[in-house]
């Protein structure tokens, strides 16, 4: 029989809704750890009533992201040796989001927007018609590949000052999805997306700080896509299009 | 609806033309100076030809433009103003550097 004395380390988690407060637990520390495992150790071990979300745990379905020591993050790709620097952790739910209960925020004004930026694809062709031929190598359908791999996590939403200064800013990830859209030659939507990322809290309120860019887990562009669309939105005003 | 979109061409368009203007500027007080021109000769100079006239007639509007749309922004992020009645007075504002600045044109080389 072996007696483990792990080392403990203080790690506060936001507990409650907006006028909630940090929490403190102290947390085994141990080689490898993420700041998931470290949530999910408080939850199974210290208090079951801690609410928080994760899926996949390796990457790939975005759920897991929280501000970490002030910034927002995927908390199964965030190694605790790499944020703890000074051996302690602050866990909270992502920011700019409505707070649910702890860790977990409501994600509908994230999508809300995502559909008011006309974030949808809008077919024209039907059954009878042949598949659509675009070239892989062809200038908009390379803008797409740059920037269709967002999951919609929310990191860059909840990283943006501009999403935080003005409340009917339509956000990164919305606009990016509208970019790889805008560049689809299939999709029939056109002047109408135009002018939903044209209105009040479009592409023309961002302020190319980059913290989305900063901070995309999947290391897209939703600075260079804004700048796209805002080059889109200008050239169709000029020509009265839009 | 589009006017978001006018408001982002019209910033932009003044910003590019503010640049060129303040660039000239300062090369005309620069020269001022170092040619320690008084201020009779500046005058004489601004009614000689209608290009100095017309320079900062443009340099003008385009601060018109410019300077209130900016204030727009500031004002609705970090005063969280915004509408209609913000609308209203910085286009008064607007009015105001128009009518100041071409009054101090009409005034230097009228």
């Amino acid at each position: 029989m072996r007696v483990m004395t792990d080392a403990t380390f203080p790690v506060r988690i936001w507990r409650g809704g907006a006028d909630g407060a940090f929490e403190q637990f102290d947390v085994p520390r141990r080689a490898s750890q993420t700041v998931l495992d470290v949530v999910t150790h408080v939850q199974r071990h210290l208090d079951a009533s801690l609410a928080y979300r994760y899926a996949c745990r390796v990457g790939m379905c975005g759920s897991c992201a929280m501000t970490v020591n002030g910034k927002a993050r995927w908390t199964c790709r965030t190694h605790v040796d790499a944020v703890a620097t000074d051996g302690t952790l602050e866990i909270a739910p992502l920011s700019h989001l409505p707070i649910v209960r702890d860790l977990v925020v409501d994600m509908a004004p994230f999508f809300d927007k995502w559909a008011a930026a006309k974030g949808r694809f809008q077919p024209t062709a039907t059954r009878n018609d042949d598949f659509a031929k675009v070239a892989p190598a062809s200038a908009k359908r390379r803008a797409i590949d740059a920037t269709i791999e967002c999951i919609g996590c929310a990191v860059c939403y909840a990283s943006c000052d501009v999403v935080e200064w003005k409340p009917d800013y339509l956000g990164p990830a919305a606009l990016n999805r509208a970019w790889t859209l805008v560049n689809d030659v299939r999709d029939g939507a056109g002047v109408s997306r135009l002018r939903a990322v044209a209105s009040e809290g479009g592409c023309q309120s961002c302020h190319t700080h980059q913290s989305c860019t900063r901070s995309c887990p999947k290391h897209l562009s939703p600075t260079g896509s804004i700048a796209g669309l805002k080059r889109a939105v200008a050239q169709a005003a000029l020509k009265g299009t839009l | 609806m589009r006017y978001a979109a006018w408001r982002f061409v019209l910033q932009r368009g003044s910003a590019a033309v503010l640049a060129l203007c303040v660039i000239v500027h300062l090369a005309t007080i620069i020269y001022a100076v170092r040619h320690a021109l008084s201020a009779e000769a500046i005058v004489a100079r601004m009614h000689a030809t209608a290009f100095w006239p017309s320079f900062y007639t443009l340099f003008v509007v385009a601060v018109a433009i410019h300077a209130p749309l900016g204030l727009r922004t500031i004002a609705d992020e970090w005063l969280a103003l915004r509408g209609r009645a913000t609308d209203t007075v910085l286009a008064l504002f607007a009015l105001v550097l128009l009518g100041g600045g071409l009054y101090a044109v009409a005034s230097l080389a009228g």
